[in-house]
């Protein structure tokens, strides 16, 4: 069959400004790849023992995705390997066509959340070596996200060292269904790292910390683990807003990555009308929960919510602040944003550059 | 309105797809068992290449649990959401109540309204002729 | 308030005390209870003195809040001039995991408010409170107290050990829907899961911010599993859940429905025609916008007038004085809040009572 690479249809004209995609996902053509970094020890006990995570299955997800790798059927390298592992295609296809300036790598098999901790540290620190070699010091583009073993937080807080001041790193990742909520004190040691380093926290959906996605058990069906990033995602933050990791970071910035957005008000609304009532039990929060949301958290754009009518969401947008959202793709993901289609809105210019970039180049400090 | 000839029906055997680029429309052909259908290559939720989706059957339910299987080999999926499309008439299925009060015309000859809107693949009408698929553009 | 015929959905009678359930407990069970010293079955859900329990004027010197009729004709349906007042009982039948003890438990709940509220003031209606770590006893109890018509709907609470969605509680919802009885899933947990979708949280502030996520989540499973397809005519009402929250969630879980039908094939309509159709939602807590312009966004958001059911929320603190409803909304949408779209909602609410 004929791949055909699409041509940038002559009326999208946004499409043609240089963007950011602050949610892109790099794999590896093999595991192996991973080798140069990963003492034999660690090879070793992953061909016995494999990675064991918090759930059943030695490898693929608890739900089946909808399609293979949950990726773009359409993005998978004429070289071969998995969707995402070819730089080259992934300039060709995406960042050269989609003017992407600046894109950030949220890589997501990473070692992040694997049960045995060192092992976690190992792969992490792998990926992180993996990310520069093989992604950002080929294209300049590209920026990596420092993956770290968040359930250990000593372990994660020494990668960190580790990496900051590396200008290649403009962000700590986590994934965002952690063993606790991500405002439990015991991570608060790799938010004081990330802190001290100057870098922003990315919370991305995923992971397996042990709970359901649900208060209430497990569902049936993977429609329902999507949708439910919503719910974990909003938990999460409700968790580091309420536990005060902003007043105990104050410089500290957070971006909530391919959770949505949309229910970010409403949670705002939530928030601050049960602390008005119930703040006898926070002393150690000095502002309205909404108040450390509009200062201190970001959100990427997709899965970008398509309201019927669509200018419903201009009103969310309002609400949340149009320098609070950071576009971005989730290239080579089956629900990819294409950011020539993704805002068939009636914006102002000001609106579509922060929306586009500024508000990224922004929050990570990389220059025009 | 031109006519272009695009390619011998051997080309295209039954089962398969292919791509074709007339006046920059890049169209999809799809042979059925032996009957060829068009379509724009674009999906109309975001613009995915269609032609790049798998093809599947239709699985259809009256009651949670039942799963009933039919139209096999003629339903595409957008290879990005995942919405499908009927290739006989672009139809789609994302949504099938809005589909069920709508409908759609079989005569595309005799000037019928033609359903607008986000949910349909834009079809292309194809004549064959000698064993050469040809469409006007 | 003073609106007349006005239907407050969801106010909240106490259980004075375990004592006060004895009497309709069997000799079995009477037993049990005194001599295992069990002390109560009081949810974390609502800490006993917080102020969210209950409002300050609400909170008496000594004993629970709400726990005498006295109370709640005094405090809440004289003022607010109810017509009609739904009682969901959240005594916490439903922490145990003794099936036969949840049983017992709740049978004598329901006994107690028939005896105690229902029989002494005909304004007071109630949920059915059901031992749903048993099916076939949920069933049971239901098809018991649906011989009387003063119970008008089933109480579920918003975090269980399985979505509600599950076809393991398909029984509870065919009773229902047989005795044309709402479901009303109230905010609360049984705590046998995390009452979060990430574990345990430090605060109760995040558990009591995190029910709107429980809600979204049991939405969803509803929708998925095909509850409303199965029973086209069961009404589900969402209790002290929120209601801001609503269109964002739907405008997510129908884009992701779009992209995987074939996962759930018999979801033929989009889930903003099936909550329009088939879900309501409880008036207070109301999280609202900080101004009444972006209040009237959101309710246009909701794209139905017949969604949201008036309630105070009684004894919770949600609102001070009388400003159970909202200011800004329009005299014809409280005329639906408050008497249509509850009386099109509880089809047993006219019913005469025996």
């Amino acid at each position: 069959m004929n791949l055909q690479i699409r041509d940038t249809p002559a009326t999208q004209t946004s499409s043609r400004l240089a963007i950011a995609d602050c949610d892109i996902h790099p794999a590896v053509r093999k595991a192996s790849d991973l080798d140069p970094w990963l003492p034999a020890r660690w090879r070793e006990h992953l061909a016995s023992f494999g990675g064991g995570r918090r759930l059943g299955m030695q490898s693929g997800p608890a739900y089946p995705k909808g399609q293979p790798n949950a990726s773009r059927r359409d993005a998978y390298p004429p070289e071969g390997g998995r969707q995402g592992s070819s730089l080259a295609f992934m300039q060709a296809q995406h960042l050269d066509p989609n003017n992407v300036a600046l894109g950030i790598l949220n890589p997501l098999k990473s070692g992040q959340g694997l049960a045995n901790p060192e092992l976690s540290a190992a792969v992490c620190h792998a990926v992180n070596e993996w990310q520069v070699a093989t992604w950002t010091s080929q294209d300049s583009r590209l920026k990596a996200s420092i993956v770290v073993p968040y359930e250990n937080a000593s372990m994660a807080a020494a990668e960190i060292r580790h990496w900051a001041g590396h200008q290649d790193f403009v962000q700590v990742l986590f994934l965002s269904r952690t063993a606790e909520p991500l405002g439990n004190r015991r991570y608060w040691p790799i938010y004081e790292a990330a802190a001290e380093a100057r870098l922003p926290v990315a919370v991305h959906a995923f992971g397996y910390g042990g709970a359901p996605i649900t208060s209430t058990g497990w569902p049936s069906y993977y429609i329902e683990e999507m949708t439910g990033h919503a719910q974990s995602c909003q938990a999460g933050l409700s968790s580091m807003i309420v536990e005060g990791i902003f007043e105990q970071f104050p410089q500290l910035r957070v971006i909530m990555v391919e959770a949505g957005f949309a229910w970010a008000p409403a949670l705002g609304w939530r928030l601050d009308k049960a602390w008005r009532t119930l703040r006898a039990e926070t002393p150690h929060l000095k502002q309205l929960p909404s108040a450390y949301m509009r200062r201190h958290v970001w959100w990427t754009t997709q899965p970008m919510e398509e309201p019927e009518p669509r200018e419903h969401l201009l009103d969310t947008i309002g609400w949340m602040g149009w320098d609070r959202l950071l576009f971005a793709t989730d290239y080579p993901h089956w629900d990819f944003d294409d950011p020539a289609y993704a805002l068939p809105l009636r914006i102002t210019d000001d609106q579509r550059r922060g929306f586009f970039l500024d508000n990224a180049r922004a929050v990570y400090g990389v220059g025009a | 309105m031109s006519r272009h000839v695009l390619a011998p029906t051997s080309d295209i055997p039954p089962g398969s797809r292919k791509l074709f680029t007339v006046k920059g429309r890049p169209i999809a052909i799809f042979n059925l068992e032996g009957d060829f259908f068009g379509m724009l290559n674009r999906c109309p939720h975001q613009g995915g290449s269609l032609c790049e989706g798998v093809v599947t059957g239709l699985v259809l339910s009256s009651n949670p649990g039942e799963y009933t299987y039919a139209r096999k080999g003629e339903i595409i999926r957008c290879p990005w959401h995942g919405w499908e499309f009927d290739i006989r008439t672009g139809q789609s299925y994302c949504d099938p109540e809005r589909i069920r009060t709508k409908a759609y015309p079989v005569d595309t000859a005799s000037g019928a309204t033609v359903i607008e809107g986000p949910y349909v693949a834009e079809t292309v009408p194809l004549q064959v002729e000698e064993n050469y698929i040809i469409v006007d553009v | 308030m003073n609106i007349p015929g006005a239907i407050d959905c969801d106010i909240h009678p106490s259980i004075p005390g375990l004592d006060a359930l004895l009497p309709y407990m069997p000799d079995t069970w009477r037993e049990i209870i005194q001599i295992r010293g069990i002390d109560g079955l009081n949810s974390i859900s609502y800490p006993a003195r917080s102020p969210l329990t209950a409002r300050p004027d609400w909170s008496p010197e000594k004993g629970k809040p709400a726990a005498t009729l006295a109370q709640i004709q005094r405090e809440c349906l004289d003022p607010f001039g109810s017509a009609i007042a739904i009682c969901n009982c959240l005594y916490g039948v439903q922490l145990l995991f003794s099936e036969d003890m949840a049983a017992a438990f709740a049978r004598a709940v329901n006994g107690w408010m028939a005896a105690e509220l229902l029989d002494r003031d005909p304004r007071l209606r109630a949920s059915i409170v059901v031992p749903i770590q048993n099916v076939e006893l949920a069933v049971d109890e239901i098809e018991r107290c649906a011989q009387d018509p003063r119970f008008v709907q089933v109480l579920l609470l918003a975090s269980g050990d399985h979505p509600l969605g599950k076809r393991m509680y398909w029984p509870i919802y065919a009773a229902a829907a047989r005795h044309k009885l709402p479901i009303g899933i109230h905010a609360g947990s049984n705590y046998h899961n995390p009452p979060t979708a990430v574990g345990w949280p430090s605060y109760y502030t995040e558990d009591y911010v995190a029910q709107a996520q429980a809600f979204q989540s049991q939405l969803t499973s509803l929708f998925c599993e095909g509850v409303f397809n199965r029973y086209p005519d069961l009404k589900v009402v969402l209790l002290e859940s929120g209601w801001t929250w609503l269109p964002a969630h739907l405008w997510r879980l129908t884009k992701y429905w779009r992209g995987l039908r074939m996962e759930i094939p018999w979801a033929d309509r989009s889930p903003a025609d099936v909550v329009r159709s088939n879900v309501r939602l409880s008036l207070q807590p109301t999280d609202a916008p900080p101004d009444a312009a972006s209040l009237q966004r959101i309710i246009e958001h909701l794209q139905s007038d017949e969604l949201l059911l008036f309630s105070t929320d009684y004894p919770h603190w949600q609102f001070d004085g009388m400003a159970a409803i909202p200011a800004g909304l329009s005299p014809a949408l409280v005329r639906k809040i408050t008497v249509d779209n509850p009386r099109a909602t509880y089809a047993r609410l006219m019913e005469l009572v025996r």
